[in-house]
């Protein structure tokens, strides 16, 4: 391109100038990635949730048990396919910065239920047969260095306390790279075993798949108004509306992002309009000069565009490059806290986008206005 | 050959014709140009003078194809200008004016080369004979030996020779000087206007150049006077005073 040369050198004209014009973008783009990697984690369970999945929890509160022997009057009902149940176990690995979230599964269902969640048939097969047995996720298998035959040891403060000893004999994987390979399962007959006997046979939540996802809400009616009157009245929602509702726990998280995010994007667009501004301003005369020995106003408007552009490709690259660097290290940093915690590729590219849209904004009125300036007028000023 | 007494049917190079300028300032009608006649034929080199605010500069401009007339036409080696769209007029310039400013003008951040090359990044000539035509023109300006050095680490002399350089290198029709020795000391002034007589003399170009000062106008082969929007030969107006004087 023939006119690279005269591009770079008018971007180079004052460094100071566009080294803060990049690093202001760099910034923007660096929070844009950051809050929208923390905004997806969120949002994650939500996303990956099956459409034909129903969660059954106590209506007041999660953290109430619900009876086992719901399990089959809800599978009773019509359009429930298959069930399975889990509990929290909240027990610490070795250190409390250590977190993962552990579940007690029912063995049984757990694969029809979850079939995205997989497991090699010989090591689920092993854990069938192993009371103590454990499957964990590939994230924590790796964060931990395990490998299938580990004794894993867990402390809990919960279901009377003390050291539970576990066989890893399985990692799963999930099927799509957004799915949580953060979990460890264990079996419900050895938690069952060992809890004390004022909540034996109860559980934490009910999952089921219903037959067609669009009789997901009329089951969910049914399942609760069975249960409707009982001493553990039931509410039942699909999946994404349970994770959701998880995530406004936290407040509302979306619109937290969605509002420090425009406010950025907004600082940027003046911050950067006012350079490319000034930038153009100084150079009135260079322009006219320009225009004079034969430059179109097309090309001027080139110019400045090309100018902007640059700016807010090396910036949104650099700022992108950032979040790269960090997401993983805050993911780390948190242990597993936020699983999912992924700087995917779309947000990427939407960061880019964002990043020409904003250079191509700021750039084009300054752009306009050298395009429609009159050499005339231009040349007396000088 | 110079003519301003009105319409010919001359060959000339640039033909002026019943040009009329009038801006109008706080409501109020100025009329810069009035009836202007001008015939230049190739090869010439005419300076205009007169006061502040005579016109010269808007003359000029106009020549240039930088402004528009308020009425009459202005025809360059056959082609009239005055009707020209704004992106004709572009390509035009482009073509045919090679500009010659007071204060240069040159873009701070280029090097001698890179600004002379710049009409040439225009047109579709290789890299190869870009470089052939800006180390001409510069060899001809004589800082073939600076091609490298940025504006800032010319002297005032200097930055006009690339300027001039940067006027020649596509090898317009004509050349329009707009006081090129008016930030100039007098010794620089002396090699710049030595300059512009060789390019007239020795490679031919047409010249119109705008200047205050009569030692420099002196310097081209025909000075014409703008007064009160109307041009009068140098000699006319000598005549004219003269005989005031005689009444």
């Amino acid at each position: 391109m023939r006119f690279r040369g005269l591009i770079f050198a008018n971007l180079f004209r004052k460094k100071v100038r566009l080294i803060l014009t990049i690093g202001s973008f760099a910034v923007a783009l660096f929070l844009f990635a950051f809050l929208a990697v923390v905004r997806d984690a969120f949002n994650r369970g939500a996303d990956v949730a099956g459409a034909d999945r129903l969660v059954v929890i106590d209506r007041v509160s999660i953290i109430n048990l619900i009876p086992l022997k719901y399990r089959d009057q809800i599978l009773q009902i019509p359009g429930v396919k298959c069930i399975t149940h889990n509990n929290w176990f909240g027990g610490v690995y070795q250190d409390e910065k250590n977190f993962f979230p552990q579940f007690v599964i029912d063995p049984e269902n757990q694969r029809q239920v979850f079939p995205e969640l997989i497991v090699p048939d010989d090591q689920w097969n092993t854990f069938l047969k192993d009371r103590t047995g454990a499957i964990a996720g590939a994230k924590t298998a790796e964060r931990f260095h395990w490998k299938i035959g580990d004794r894993i040891p867990i402390k809990t403060t919960l279901y009377g306390g003390g050291s539970w000893e576990f066989t890893l004999d399985g990692i799963y994987h999930g099927k799509d790279p957004k799915d949580d390979e953060t979990q460890f399962w264990f079996q419900w007959d050895y938690f069952e075993e060992r809890i004390p006997q004022v909540i034996k046979g109860q559980i934490g939540w009910y999952v089921l798949r219903v037959n067609n996802p669009d009789d997901a809400v009329g089951v969910a009616k049914a399942i609760d108004e069975k249960f409707a009157n009982s001493p553990n009245e039931t509410k039942t929602e699909t999946e994404s509306a349970f994770a959701a509702g998880w995530v406004k726990q936290f407040g509302n998280i979306q619109f937290l992002i969605m509002t420090i995010g425009s406010v950025v994007f907004f600082t940027l667009l003046l911050v950067t309009g006012n350079t490319m501004a000034i930038s153009v301003r100084e150079r009135t005369s260079e322009l006219a000069v320009l225009k004079a020995i034969g430059y179109s106003g097309r090309a001027i408007l080139f110019f400045v565009l090309a100018e902007s552009l640059v700016i807010a490709l090396i910036g949104g690259l650099l700022g992108l490059g950032l979040a790269l660097l960090a997401v993983p290290a805050l993911a780390k940093a948190l242990n597993g806290m936020l699983p999912g915690l992924v700087l995917a590729p779309s947000i990427l590219l939407m960061g880019l986008v964002a990043a020409l849209a904003v250079g191509i904004i700021s750039g084009f009125l300054p752009g306009i206005n050298a395009m429609r300036m009159r050499v005339v007028n231009a040349l007396r000023r000088v | 050959m110079i003519r301003v007494d009105g319409p010919s049917n001359s060959n000339s190079l640039i033909q002026v014709r019943g040009l009329n300028k009038t801006y109008t300032r706080g409501g109020e009608q100025i009329q810069v140009l009035q009836g202007l006649h001008l015939d230049v034929d190739k090869g010439d080199f005419v300076a205009f003078m007169g006061p502040s605010g005579s016109g010269k500069t808007t003359l000029l401009n106009l020549l240039g194809g930088l402004d528009v007339p308020s009425a009459g036409s202005i025809t360059v080696d056959g082609d009239e200008i005055t009707h020209m769209s704004g992106s004709k007029l572009t390509q035009w310039r482009a073509r045919h004016v090679g500009f010659i400013f007071q204060m240069y003008n040159l873009i701070p951040v280029l090097t001698a080369y890179q600004n002379v090359e710049l009409p040439l990044l225009l047109t579709k000539l290789s890299t190869a004979e870009r470089r052939k035509h800006v180390e001409t023109a510069l060899g001809v300006v004589g800082l073939a030996d600076r091609m490298h050095h940025y504006p800032r680490q010319l002297s005032g002399g200097q930055e006009q020779r690339v300027t001039i350089a940067r006027a020649i290198v596509s090898d317009p029709t004509f050349l329009l000087c707009d006081e090129p020795t008016g930030d100039l000391d007098r010794r620089s002034a002396g090699e710049i206007m030595q300059l512009i007589e060789e390019l007239v003399s020795k490679y031919g170009k047409t010249v119109l150049m705008v200047t205050h000062d009569p030692l420099i106008a002196a310097r081209a082969h025909t000075t014409l006077h703008l007064d009160k929007g109307v041009l009068v030969e140098a000699h006319k107006l000598e005549q004219g005073a003269l005989a005031g004087g005689a009444a």
